[in-house]
């Protein structure tokens, strides 16, 4: 748990004005993580890079958790393809709202970690996808990489230094799946965005059957930080196992929701009554979602001394996932709240795989069925079995994503989903 | 509109070149120049997918394939503004529907449809990424309208009817007070 939070400084998004400009950036140190490494490339080979990062445990921002500079590891020994890395900013998981503020206020940060990544993996082409919805915020990434460019940071030999990393900005066009990172590898090629088969990995096959690596926007602005002040100074913030800044989205029934900077491990009860300052109204709270809409939702009394990290949250029953923190009172209608959630997974499912497009449907219809007042109680088993025909059956997350919270909110929930069921016609005895 | 009378302008062509140089295929330019098309029609109709697909020499059937895959892409003429409403988690909880509601009522047309004069489309849609700024609204596929009252859309909507989109509006983490006051 972090005690000394008042005193914390952000990292990822300083309180400096005009920090997206690159002068400004650069007058704060900007860009010489970067400088660093490649000045001195035989202290900091890309085996090094890698390594550093791999110690300081970068936990995958994006929702999975995984240890980035791990997952830089995979990559295969350069040959004569081209290498990729894909840098995850299509930002769909409802609730989550964060990657936004590093391409307004703190673009080159992003842009920076990106090239250190694409060094030490000797990847020659980053793309950026970001979702279609965020067009003003590409536009204002796009001046930052214009700018990285005009200073040499990004193109032909990359400051004198014999490196070149070249930087493409797109997006998508309203897909949630493209947000899976087959599925926006798929879609960075121009097609429907349907996740892949896994394996062959992405690093074995991504983009154009090339290796590739995806990272999240968050995870990647955290890896200057890790070149400048080590691997050991990055694990002394936050939680054990769980470390580094984390940009909380807190939204729902809270009287300041926005996005928050602080230490991996915060408390959830000081998220939401001292930093968002309390529910809405002065009422109760009933139910946190904790990382966005596929992480199962906690009651308020499976909150108690719960801290928003990955240990602490697997032990209450849930996960981290992007860290986009839904709060909700006690006027909060779960059964409502459930119906429109599956109605997200269904209108999202891609379609590929029978399990998910066929048991998004059903999870809607039934639950519709049941807010509608039309329910039986039998219907909650069949919701629950259909969530157990969907789970691990399927090419891609989007089915576990669907059926956790039916499972979780049905089962945290029962009463109230029974109580909105038809009695039963039938006498029992 | 008959498949001849359209045709991309050379400086679309020339945008158009500059996004496939992006990519090593000219395929994965598919999104993006369905996007140049529909900037230039207001939709994507099929007669519109086939001169993306005939002007980056890919199969009509791959850009049919694209255009129906995503959501923002208009597959039939819309009006002039599209109004996309979050109703999604945060913004169920804040209120999103009672937004929803308001303007159906306002501008007399249901999601889904464009009032008569073409000004209006309404369309409910899923997550938007502004959820700590909920309820909010999408104006076509551009600016975030955020924290919306009743009496927000309306002035919106008169606006709208002026020809005023609203401008940018730069959400400041709480915690960034010296950034605040730059902003203000």
């Amino acid at each position: 748990m972090i005690e000394d939070w008042k005193s914390y400084e952000p990292l990822l998004i300083p309180d400096i004005p005009n920090l997206h400009k690159i002068d400004v950036y650069e007058e704060n140190d900007g860009y010489s993580a970067l400088r660093t490494v490649l000045n001195d490339q035989e202290k900091w080979s890309r085996t090094d890079v890698t390594n550093e990062v791999k110690a300081a445990n970068i936990r995958g921002r994006g929702g999975a958790g995984f240890n980035a500079g791990l997952k830089w590891s995979f990559m295969p020994e350069p040959d004569d393809r081209p290498r990729y890395l894909a840098c995850n900013g299509d930002e769909s998981e409802p609730g989550t709202f964060k990657d936004r503020n590093i391409f307004e206020f703190n673009p080159h940060i992003f842009i920076e970690g990106a090239l250190i990544a694409a060094y030490a993996m000797s990847v020659d082409t980053i793309y950026v996808y970001i979702r279609g919805e965020y067009i003003d915020w590409v536009h204002i990434l796009e001046q930052a990489v214009e700018e990285a460019y005009d200073r040499g940071y990004l193109g032909k030999d990359i400051l004198g230094k014999g490196i070149d990393i070249d930087l493409h900005v797109t997006y998508g066009a309203g897909a949630y799946i493209c947000g899976e990172e087959t599925g926006m590898l798929e879609s960075l090629e121009g097609k429907r965005g349907y996740p892949r088969v896994k394996p062959p990995f992405p690093a074995q096959k991504g983009l154009w059957g090339n290796p590739t690596t995806i990272n999240n926007i968050e995870t990647l602005a955290n890896v200057p930080l890790v070149i400048n002040n080590g691997a050991e100074w990055y694990q002394s913030i936050g939680a054990e196992g769980h470390n580094g800044p984390v940009l909380y989205g807190i939204s729902g029934h809270v009287n300041k929701p926005g996005v928050y900077e602080y230490p991996a491990g915060m408390s959830v009860e000081d998220l939401i009554y001292e930093v968002a300052g309390g529910i809405r109204g002065g009422k109760k709270l009933k139910a946190l979602i904790p990382g966005g809409t596929s992480t199962p939702v906690l009651r308020a009394d499976q909150l108690e001394g719960v801290s928003m990290d990955s240990n602490s949250l697997r032990d209450a029953g849930s996960m981290m996932g992007t860290a986009g923190m839904v709060v909700m009172d006690e006027d909060t209608d779960m059964v409502d709240l459930l119906w429109r959630i599956s109605h997200f997974f269904h209108h999202e499912s891609c379609g590929q795989c029978t399990p998910c497009r066929e048991g998004t449907g059903w999870l809607e219809k039934v639950l519709l069925k049941i807010k509608n007042g039309e329910g039986e109680i039998k219907d909650l088993d069949l919701l629950l079995d259909v969530t157990t025909q969907m789970e691990g059956r399927t090419i891609c997350a989007l089915a576990d994503a669907a059926a956790w919270p039916v499972r979780h909110t049905i089962n945290r929930f029962r009463d109230e989903f029974e109580a909105r069921c038809k009695k039963s016609v039938h006498a029992v005895a | 509109m008959a498949e001849q009378e359209l045709a991309f302008t050379q400086e679309e062509l020339d945008e158009i070149e500059r996004i496939k140089a992006k990519f090593p295929t000219d395929k994965a330019a598919t999104l993006r120049v369905l996007w140049v098309a529909q900037n230039k029609y207001g939709h994507v109709k099929p007669e519109v997918q086939n001169l993306v697909a005939d002007t980056l020499e890919v199969p009509r059937s791959h850009v049919h394939g694209v255009a129906s895959f995503y959501t923002q892409y208009y597959k039939e003429e819309m009006g002039k503004f599209v109004l996309d409403v979050c109703t999604c988690l945060s913004c169920q909880l804040c209120g999103g529907y009672e937004i929803l509601h308001h303007l159906e009522d306002e501008l007399g047309i249901k999601a889904g449809e464009t009032t008569d004069d073409g000004l209006f489309s309404i369309q409910e849609v899923e997550c938007l990424g502004a959820c700590g700024y909920a309820p909010m609204l999408q104006v076509t596929n551009g600016v975030y309208a955020n924290n919306l009252t009743k009496e927000k859309v309306d002035k919106l909507i008169e606006n709208l009817r002026n020809g005023n989109l609203p401008e940018f509006e730069s959400m400041v983490m709480r915690q960034n007070e010296k950034r605040k006051k730059a902003v203000s």
